[in-house]
């Protein structure tokens, strides 16, 4: 909207219009100086040869028979096909949640919808997948559409969304557990990316509270609780996963009295909640010191006792402006749920592992794991790319 | 004095009492503030205490069951397993204690060969994700996304099993510019000393010193003087005056190269790498240089812009102005993160058990199966960890101290 009268004594002279060719924004952006030459060229030597070689894998001796194979192995393992329902359900209560939460919140949890819709479709278009779940499939875009418009208008819905994510990991739990209601299914089942995701969800949830109780222990004023939480993060933070998962595979039946057993798979939440929550802890600190003192003294002054202060004023603040680190750990945690390959539960790397050594597969390799790789990819992706959305739309770091 | 406040206190005392008129009953200990924080405490520590006792009694119950009494003499005894790469002679005939300073050195050594080239190739990735070019801004973006977004154990996996073992038997490897390479690992052609090498490295050794002494004095006459006296030149030349009389006085080749011979199994001579090892230390450096490389581009970014223009405004070329002004600022917020990245690299050397070099976990792992010392192991394991953690921050903490900016 050009207004201003532009008068012959105030005459503003205007830049030189540029045009935009092709070729200008060649010289510009990859030819503008010698050295720049020298690199555009390395750079499409490394992707010629990058593209040369995987190419002329894709074409001569990828087969992709071994993932279309045991599509169903990778995904929910050996959960049997009575059950197998038990699983949908549990992701329909997701797929609901993601469509109400898309409603209510909008922004960043939109998107997510739209990732996991694309996720169903694509899905949905695989050749070799039963009706049976093209049928779940559907009814799950189908939940999602109509959560979505149920979100739109629900009216207290932030009050029910933050209520059904709560409740998310017990009514999870419950559909595959059981827990006496519903015949139980044997946790050295629970396989695939099936694992790998009830994993990292334990894992993130059970370390939330436990490293805010840390943070909060590791900044407080009494010695004794102070020097404890001191001791318990920079020991976690000093040691390797793997070796905590050692431990707890040998020292939790150790520690139990006799006739007492735990389940691999619980021994490996244990191990994996207890390590990320000294790391969450850190994060959570890191938002605490964040906090300006008059913060406190402004709730010392209205009279707040110190553990009012702590949860209504303070902690609110602090959470707010560490959510992208602690997507962060999230992700990392996510990650590394791969490491319990090793201590011989059989998550989507275990079972990778197991397939590749099939003898009807043999020298598959590649096709398998950069399978495994590119589901690890979409989610821990889709996880980067909204905490950096939420870091936009907080402004964390600008104020 | 004294008496004089006491006899205040004694007052306000009685003035409180007075006051209230109704009780002069002091608050009961549990509500009273100074005691409550105290108390919590108290209660905490007995709770941690009776915990740790508990689990202990089970353990000591439990490994009295086992017939297994606990204590490090074990370390003493025969391992009787291999190990099949070590910096120090390893038979199986050695003890449990050797075993595990093997498998520390394994670990040390992947962890510092790893830091050197990740801080190599994070620094140039970091660079290279803000420089002007497009396609290499973008193909370092893929890079970091596609790496920092998958599990660090699948890409060990990828290379392991995917790429190192699918290579094609010793016999016959894929040869690249006196390279080898098969599925049992890497031949390259590597250097042996000979007669002179004595006199080279001597007379190298000089001849820098002698070329930065050089430099210094004739840095100082062009700041002095305003002249330009070509201080890099000078020492070039000090450095290459000081080689050729090695190469005189020596009468030979500096080390002598030694090309690695295909044997009847597999190469002798020259410098080979096992696959195990290149695995681990492929994927280990290519993880962390991406972290890295998000520290140095952060850091670089978190240099105010003015003094870009400031240096554009001078005329400083680009690259001086990357190494002398904006490096040197960015370089004391690079340090704290990148110092814990290292840590992490060390950590995740662990991960090696799962492609089979043998390092600290994996020799550990095996020990506690065969001599059924599991706890001493872990324990073991846990305090290396631990020491090497220690140490690192304390060299990275007084680096971080001395490039701090001074204030005032």
């Amino acid at each position: 909207m050009m207004h201003t009268e532009i008068t012959p004594t105030k005459s503003k002279v205007l830049p030189p219009e540029q045009k935009q060719t092709i070729f200008g924004w060649t010289k510009k952006n990859l030819f503008n100086s010698w050295f720049n030459i020298i690199l555009t060229f390395v750079s499409l030597f490394i992707i010629f040869i990058v593209l040369k070689g995987t190419l002329t894998w894709v074409v001569t001796n990828a087969d992709w028979e071994v993932i279309r194979a045991n599509y169903r192995l990778f995904m929910v393992g050996q959960f049997s096909e009575e059950e197998i329902w038990r699983v949908w359900s549990a992701l329909l209560y997701l797929t609901l949640l993601f469509g109400l939460s898309a409603g209510i919140w909008k922004g960043t949890i939109r998107q997510l919808s739209f990732l996991l819709t694309a996720i169903y479709v694509i899905h949905l278009a695989l050749p070799f997948l039963s009706g049976h779940t093209k049928i779940w499939l559907l009814s799950n875009i189908v939940t999602l559409f109509a959560s979505y418009v149920i979100g739109l208008k629900l009216p207290k819905g932030k009050m029910i969304g933050i209520g059904g994510w709560l409740f998310s990991i017990i009514v999870i739990l419950f559909f595959l557990q059981g827990f006496g209601i519903l015949p139980s299914v044997q946790t050295s089942m629970w396989n695939g990316l099936l694992l790998t995701v009830i994993l990292s969800a334990v894992a993130i949830v059970g370390s939330f509270p436990i490293g805010i109780l840390l943070a909060l222990g590791r900044t407080s004023k009494l010695p004794i609780i102070k020097y404890f939480c001191i001791a318990y993060i920079e020991f976690i933070r000093g040691i390797p996963l793997i070796t905590v998962f050692f431990s707890m595979q040998i020292l939790i039946p150790l520690f139990l009295p006799e006739g007492f057993t735990v389940a691999n798979i619980i021994r490996v939440m244990i191990g994996a909640t207890l390590f990320t929550a000294a790391y969450m802890a850190e994060n959570v600190r890191g938002g605490l010191q964040s906090i300006p003192k008059g913060q406190f003294e402004a709730a010392k002054t209205i009279g707040l006792s110190s553990i009012q202060s702590t949860f209504l004023i303070i902690l609110p603040q602090a959470l707010r402006a560490v959510i992208p680190a602690i997507v962060g750990q999230s992700i990392s945690m996510f990650k590394d749920t791969s490491l319990v390959a090793i201590v011989g539960l059989v998550d989507l790397l275990g079972i990778a592992q197991t397939v590749k050594s099939n003898p009807a597969f043999l020298g598959h390799h590649m096709e398998v794991y950069l399978f495994v790789a590119l589901v690890y990819w979409v989610i821990a992706y889709a996880m980067s790319y909204s905490s950096r959305r939420l870091e936009e739309t907080l402004g964390v770091g600008k104020r | 004095m004294r008496i004089g406040r006491l006899f205040e206190r004694l007052e306000k005392m009685l003035v409180v009492n007075i006051l209230a008129k109704k009780s002069h009953v002091s608050t009961p200990f549990w509500r009273d503030n100074r005691m409550i924080p105290i108390m919590l405490q108290l209660f905490f520590a007995i709770f941690v205490l009776l915990l740790c006792g508990y689990l202990i009694n089970n353990a000591l119950i439990g490994l009295e069951r086992l017939g297994i009494d606990f204590g490090f003499d074990f370390l003493q005894r025969t391992s009787s397993f291999n190990i099949s790469e070590s910096l120090i002679t390893f038979q199986p005939t050695d003890t449990y204690g050797r075993a595990l300073l093997v498998g520390i050195l394994n670990t040390l050594k992947v962890s510092i060969i790893g830091v050197i080239l990740t801080t190599i190739i994070g620094v140039i990735v970091g660079i290279a994700r803000l420089s002007n070019n497009w396609l290499v801004r973008k193909l370092s973006g893929l890079y970091i996304e596609i790496i920092r977004n998958t599990p660090l154990l699948v890409q060990l996996f990828i290379w392991y099993f995917a790429v190192l073992l699918t290579l094609p038997s010793a016999q016959e490897s894929i040869s690249v510019a006196g390279f080898y390479f098969n599925n049992s690992g890497i031949a390259m052609p590597w250097f042996t000393t000979n007669d002179g090498t004595a006199v080279w490295v001597s007379l190298f050794i000089i001849g820098v010193v002698g070329a930065v002494i050089i430099w210094v004095i004739q840095l100082k006459r062009q700041i002095k003087n305003g002249k330009r006296t070509f201080p890099f030149l000078w020492s070039l030349a000090t450095l290459i005056i000081m080689l050729v009389i090695a190469f005189i006085v020596s009468g030979s080749a500096p080390v002598n190269i030694d090309n690695p011979v295909l044997g009847n199994f597999n190469f002798t001579g020259g410098l080979r790498i096992s696959s195990e090892f290149t695995a681990i230390l492929l994927g280990l450096v290519i993880y962390t240089a991406t972290y890295i490389a998000e520290i140095v581009r952060g850091g670089i970014q978190s240099v105010s812009k003015g003094q870009t223009e400031a240096a554009k405004a001078l005329g400083i070329k680009n690259s001086t102005m990357m190494r002398l002004i904006i490096l040197p600022q960015a370089i004391r917020i690079i340090i704290p993160p990148v110092t814990s990245q290292y840590l992490n690299l060390t950590k995740n050397s662990s991960l090696a058990i799962a492609v089979g070099y043998q390092e600290l976990v994996s020799v550990g792992n095996t020990s506690m199966n065969q001599s059924g010392h599991a706890i001493e192991m872990i324990i073991i394991m846990i305090s290396v960890y631990l020491i090497v953690s220690l140490i690192t921050s304390l060299v990275m903490n007084s680096f971080n101290r001395r490039m701090q900016l001074v204030e005032r």
